[in-house]
């Protein structure tokens, strides 16, 4: 039962939740209350007070944003208490804090990057006085170095602290902190260093103002000039949901969509700052080796050499689908595959033994919001905050918040959150399993444990053994049952769990990957067909024919016998499934670079030159293929999340038999190198050498 | 009031005092062990005399790492602090009162003083033994103009100043000499010049057993000053 409470909010009474904010009263009253310290997910400040409202009685306006409904008292009479949003006392209060905020800010609107998008330039417009009566020196504030990403002109700080208290809270780096006092208040972070967190883009996003904006995006475009496609992120597999803003056939920047299922209202940096990676090492012609060298060649040219390799004997060819490869690309290799009668292919290019068992073996079925539910939380070798940022900052929500228990089994990393630190071996999951002690009697007292493997600890010759103790802890400890499944894989490749889903695996006695490239050494195989599968040394191929299909000149491109320029992330219209699951819809936000072609297009075009044509003309038709053939991707935006748990038994999953000593490690060794997108970006490049740089100074002290 | 930044000279070493860190400690466990922080303003108070009247870069850490919170969020409260020094003081530290019934009573003339004995506003004299500042209001009023010294022995106020007197006291903490504390003409306290002029009825305390105030014989005794912790 919630505790509701009736108040008229411009002469209309509503019943609203008394921990509701007046603010929140005023909003549900279709009242539009004008802000900038407040924000939804961040702690409240109070500090701006463009938010005053008149509370009728009261002899000041207040701020709406810091009272709550439960601390309205009603008038003398018992009724309710009158809120006014539009009466005179609010417009004159409004305009005199706009002019005071005005004060001390510049007028460079003209040379601001915020410009256009700018809640002060909004608000000045709509709720401001139009005419200023200060001819007094504005004060002016020194910038400060916050690293590669976010650009300062400190003057135009209005000091509502968003980014202080969303590095803090969100985040978890205390590093930005407002110094000094009264007119002389500044952002900065301590001694100017550069912020350390893989979220630090999104305090541009929270600027109300110009204070803190894009580094690289810097002068680059103006709001109104671009043109906004929503899409879906790769860089990891969480499946973030961005707007990507291109002009004119580039993408200009991205930034983030509110989905809260997913990565609520943020990003991470990588997701935010690739896009300069779509420009550079673009493959934007079909190549052919010839002499050791990569010569240009035409679409007809390439196609039909690489027809004529696939024609060869099936069983000397493979496929390997990489980390970036869309689902629609995936379905028209695999079923090209078929044609050809191949059953060497693999999509896991790391070596994860995952894909045996049901769908709930490889998702991560708590989902990213059920983290939030969760109240024991076992990490089994995942650096998540480097692995899944999003996934990260939400374990972080719910340790503040809910007071989540978490424990750790793998090497020890700063995940901005406190965790017991079992070991760094799997022989601790044989411990915890026969412990009754320590994590082991939280997870038992538990409601609603879960446990979340990382690819860290499967990605190894034991990984099958760790998979089965893992799901026999999970079983213990009950974790799966119905309406809660806390059995939980994280990946890392945002193609994967796509590639799982329609049996991207060797058929019947069909090599997997470690077999196509042992074959490959000794010869049995002569052609693999690479989908974008960059992760893997160049000299693994032996002296196989390699056909790269992908966008990027890349480990794989250079490697590569024959090139088909493909389209990244952000030219194609494409299906993408994340960690938990969800089906979600990437969109075409500009072209494919110069004679690239939308990959499932590239596959069709070859099965036609290998007389195999595809039964599909257009990627409508692939997709009803797609779903008909695996119902799993026809529920977009969808993650299965507890479904089935009840005929789910991790305890079967895996394989038993002894694990190895070693320490589980993240795959991750660096968190802006992680694609060849990002290997292609010179931010990301910057980011991670300050990265390196904090990191080799912390290790000196 | 202008922005208040770390010096730009730091010394190449510090570490705080086994003293220090032992009175800080004191403050520390006064709160539970995930609040620790909370004994930040008197751990600044006592890092700030353990380190010649002024805060170092390197002390603002070694507070943050002892109370295990962040670097910043020290360097925050340092900052919104106009009693912590960032910059390297004087021996002798004279926080100056300028306003309004210092003002009035003569605090202009004050500042004249220290500006033609020490320096600007702000600056430490050439013998390292004096500086000044300008302060908002002390709370003793009554006693106007007066000013705050700081110096290793305490943070005592200086009251009833003039030119004259406060140009001699100046002088006698340069040269080292001994000084008096309190008002420097003769009133007790901020008792009216002259002596009390209420409450002097004769047998008024008859009836009552009247407690001697702690500070009633500060008058005469020279006062021996503890650091205050």
């Amino acid at each position: 039962m919630t505790d509701l409470r009736k108040v008229n909010i411009d002469g209309t009474e509503i019943e609203v939740p008394a921990d509701y904010t007046v603010m929140q009263a005023c909003e549900s009253a279709g009242a539009e209350i004008p802000r900038f310290c407040y924000h939804e997910r961040l702690s409240i400040a109070g500090n701006c007070r463009m938010c005053l409202v008149e509370w009728v009685g009261a002899p000041k306006p207040q701020a709406s944003c810091a009272l709550q409904v439960k601390d309205l008292r009603p008038n003398r009479d018992g009724t309710p208490a009158n809120i006014r949003t539009d009466s005179e006392v609010v417009k004159k209060a409004r305009e005199g804090v706009m002019e005071f905020l005005l004060i001390n800010h510049p007028l460079d609107c003209p040379i601001c990057d915020q410009a256009g998008e700018c809640d002060l330039q909004d608000q000045s417009m709509g709720y401001g006085s139009g005419t200023s009566r200060y001819d007094e020196h504005k004060r002016a504030v020194d910038d400060k170095f916050m690293g590669p990403l976010v650009k300062t002109v400190m003057t135009r700080c209005i000091q509502c602290t968003r980014c202080v208290r969303f590095i803090t809270e969100v985040a978890g780096v205390e590093e930005i902190g407002l110094v000094s006092r009264g007119e002389d208040a500044e952002i900065t972070t301590y001694l100017e260093k550069s912020l350390t967190s893989e979220m630090s883009g999104n305090v541009i996003d929270l600027c109300p103002v110009g204070a803190l904006t894009s580094k690289p995006y810097e002068f680059n475009a103006r709001p109104w000039e671009l043109e906004a496609t929503e899409s879906i992120d790769v860089m990891d597999a969480v499946g973030s949901n961005i707007r990507v803003d291109s002009r004119g056939g580039r993408v200009m920047r991205v930034l983030p969509i509110i989905n809260d299922d997913i990565n609520e209202e943020w990003i991470s940096d990588k997701t935010r700052f690739i896009w300069d990676g779509l420009g550079r090492q673009r493959l934007d012609k079909p190549y052919i080796r010839k002499d050791g060298k990569l010569v240009a060649v035409t679409w007809g040219e390439a196609l039909d050499l690489a027809a004529s390799k696939l024609k060869a004997d099936p069983e000397t060819i493979g496929a390997v689908a990489g980390d970036l490869a869309d689902s629609e690309s995936m379905k028209a290799l695999k079923d090209l595959m078929d044609a050809l009668g191949v059953k060497n292919m693999d999509c896991r290019q790391d070596g994860s033994p995952l894909g045996n068992g049901p769908r709930q073996e490889y998702l991560m079925n708590t989902t990213i919001a059920g983290i939030e539910e969760a109240d024991a939380l076992l990490i089994v070798g995942a650096n998540v905050r480097h692995e899944a940022p999003l996934v990260n900052t939400r374990i972080r929500k719910s340790w503040i918040y809910s007071e989540l228990e978490i424990a750790m089994v793998g090497e020890a990393y700063d995940l901005t959150y406190d965790y017991d630190h079992i070991g760094e071996s799997a022989v601790e999951l044989e411990a915890l399993l026969k412990s009754t002690k320590g994590f082991a009697k939280k997870l038992k007292a538990a409601k609603n444990p879960m446990i979340l493997i990382g690819q860290g600890a499967l990605n190894r010759k034991d990984g099958l053994q760790i998979l089965r103790l893992c799901g026999e802890i999970a079983k213990k400890y009950n974790m799966v049952r119905e309406g809660w499944n806390g059995f939980n894989v994280l990946h890392t490749a945002a193609s994967r769990v796509a590639g799982l889903d329609m049996d991207f695996l060797p058929k019947n006695d069909g090599l997997d990957f470690t077999g196509i490239l042992d074959g490959a050494k000794n010869g049995t195989i002569k052609t693999v067909f690479s989908l974008g599968a960059d992760e893997i040394a160049p000299n693994a191929f032996g002296d196989a024919f390699v056909i790269y299909l992908g966008s990027h000149g890349d480990q794989g491109a250079h490697r590569a016998d024959l090139i088909l320029p493909a389209a990244a992330y952000t030219e194609k219209d494409a299906l993408w499934v994340n960690t938990e699951g969800r089906v979600q819809m990437g969109r075409m936000a500009v072209p494919p670079k110069g004679e690239a072609k939308a990959d499932w297009a590239i596959i069709r075009a070859l099965s036609s030159k290998c007389d195999r044509t595809l039964p599909y003309n257009n990627i409508e038709e692939l997709r009803t293929k797609l779903f008909a053939d695996y119902p799993t991707f026809a529920g977009v935006n969808v993650a299965p999340g507890a479904e089935g748990a009840t005929d789910f038994d991790p305890s079967k999953l895996g394989k038993t038999g002894k694990v190895n000593k070693a320490p589980l490690r993240s795959p991750i060794a660096d968190f802006y190198f992680t694609n060849p997108i990002a290997r292609a970006s010179t931010v990301m490049a910057e980011c991670s050498a300050v990265a390196n740089e904090n990191m080799i100074n912390e290790a000196a002290e | 009031m202008s922005s208040r930044r770390l010096a730009k000279n730091q010394p190449t070493d510090f570490k705080l005092s086994k003293k220090a860190l032992k009175e800080i400690e004191v403050w520390a466990k006064k709160y539970p062990k995930d609040r620790r922080r909370s004994a930040l303003i008197p751990a600044l108070w006592i890092a700030q005399k353990d380190a010649d009247g002024w805060l170092p870069e390197m002390a603002i850490r070694e507070l943050g790492d002892l109370l295990g919170m962040a670097y910043i969020r020290v360097y925050e409260v340092a900052t919104f602090y106009t009693m912590f020094n960032l910059e390297p003081v004087g021996t002798h530290h004279i926080q100056l009162c300028g306003t309004t019934p210092c003002w009035l009573r003569g605090a202009g003339e004050l500042k004249k003083v220290c500006e033609s004995k020490i320096g600007p506003k702000g600056s430490v004299s050439a013998d390292g033994k004096l500086s000044w500042i300008e302060v908002e209001c002390l709370g003793a009023c009554a006693n106007a103009p007066m000013v705050q010294i700081s110096n290793a022995d305490g943070d005592d106020y200086y009251e009833d100043l003039t030119e004259e007197n406060f140009g001699k006291l100046i002088d006698d903490l340069a040269a080292g000499r001994p000084v008096k504390a309190g008002p420097q003409n003769d009133r007790h306290t901020s008792e009216p010049t002259g002596g009390a002029s209420t409450l002097n009825t004769k047998g008024l305390y008859n009836k009552i057993k009247a407690k001697k105030l702690p500070n009633s014989q500060a008058k005469k005794a020279a006062a021996k000053k503890k650091v205050k912790s």
